[in-house]
């Protein structure tokens, strides 16, 4: 009896040893072994987005440009722009909107004396972001870098991601039927080049911010400025670091 | 039975370790290949830096102006394809009648010091561009 039980363990341990050489080699055969190097290094950096209330006018410039890196499809939006309308006489209700994200400007609209701006939305790339716990498949993770993407190949639509999201910033792609959302043009910054929303912003309200940079402007931003997060009762260790922020956004 | 279960357990060891990318988990719960496919993703917008390399003279009079903060991809959209192939695709040539009211049209919502006009009742029928140069605005 003691000989079959290690007889078997011994043939099984070289099975499951020549399995994983074998697909090793059909990796290689595949063309998947390891990229040439790449001068990117995830651990030097550590992303993150500044906006500028005061700066934005709404020209709609990022909603636009985001679209048009991404192909993002109409009628869902990575990035948006709200025009925020505070009453004097409902400080606490304010009125919201953002036609087509903003992207082709906002309806003129007669109302009473209050207190009237833009806010840009977009992903918060939390560094302790909800949607990543809630994937129940390992499809949306965050990178070493700071980044929360989607692995496309992995997601299976259940959606459970986009009621995670406190921020909204999470779409089901009509056609691939796969989560989507922004990458902080994750293509783009790790060739050394900003975001597209922040490369086309005509005033600089939104920034790439690189937190592990020390020489990124980000830090004086942040030391300078009274700055804060969308919903920070919440925990998210979110990334989207707003100047002139005011109470009535949500 | 010993035999069938040691045997079944192998299969399932088996199948894990072929259809588990070999990636998984190398850095944390997700395949680590993800990260390579959406960097792979074709890029639109060249940036600034590039098109200047070129259009010297034009990033010379805007820099000086008004509108050094604004990139050339503002208004002349993505031209990743024009700094690839410079006489087989062009940028945009803007249409000044929605490109300046696009930022400047007054509106409640944008910041009280940034420049903005009625455009009917401050140019009426007149483009922009009849004063005001798109890189260098100040008449």
């Amino acid at each position: 009896m003691d000989m079959n039980r290690r007889e078997v363990l011994k043939q099984g341990s070289k099975f499951i040893i020549l399995s994983g050489a074998a697909r090793v080699a059909l990796d290689a055969m595949n063309g998947e072994t390891a990229p040439a190097t790449d001068k990117y290094n995830t651990a030097e950096h550590w992303w993150a987005m500044t906006i500028d209330v005061d700066k934005c006018i709404g020209s709609g410039n990022c909603v636009k440009a985001c679209a048009l890196e991404n192909g993002v499809p109409d009628g869902f939006f990575r990035t948006w722009v709200e025009r925020y309308y505070v009453s004097d006489a409902t400080p606490d209700r304010p009125e919201v909107d953002s036609p087509n994200g903003g992207m082709n400007g906002y309806p003129k609209i007669d109302r009473p004396a209050g207190k009237t701006f833009f806010v840009p939305k977009l992903c918060n790339h939390c560094a302790d972001s909800p949607c990543v716990q809630a994937c129940p498949v390992g499809a949306t993770f965050e990178t070493p870098d700071g980044v929360v993407l989607v692995d496309q190949k992995y997601c299976i639509g259940c959606r459970y991601c986009i009621q995670a999201c406190p921020y909204g910033c999470r779409y089901l792609d009509p056609i691939k039927k796969v989560v989507d959302k922004c990458t902080l043009c994750y293509h783009r910054i790790t060739k050394g080049l900003t975001t597209a929303c922040s490369e086309v912003c005509p005033t600089g309200a939104r920034k790439l911010a690189d937190l592990k940079d020390p020489k990124d402007p980000v830090h004086e931003f942040l030391r300078n400025n009274h700055v804060e997060v969308l919903k920070p009762h919440l925990a998210t260790g979110a990334k989207a670091y707003y100047k002139g922020l005011d109470g009535a956004v949500r | 039975m010993a035999l069938v279960l040691a045997t079944g357990v192998l299969v399932f060891l088996a199948i894990r370790q072929a259809i588990i990318p070999a990636d998984f988990g190398k850095y944390g719960h997700y395949r680590a290949g993800a990260m390579k496919d959406v960097r792979a993703r074709p890029i639109s917008y060249a940036g600034k830096d590039l098109c200047e390399a070129c259009h010297t003279d034009v990033a010379t009079l805007k820099n000086a102006g008004v509108h050094k903060g604004v990139a050339c991809e503002s208004c002349h959209g993505p031209s990743a394809a024009h700094t690839e192939d410079p006489s087989g695709t062009k940028a945009i040539k803007p249409e000044i009648a929605t490109l300046c009211v696009r930022c400047h049209e007054a509106e409640p919502a944008r910041p009280k010091n940034f420049p903005q006009v009625v455009s009917k009742e401050h140019a009426g029928d007149v483009s922009c561009a009849e004063c005001h140069k798109p890189h260098s605005p100040k008449i």
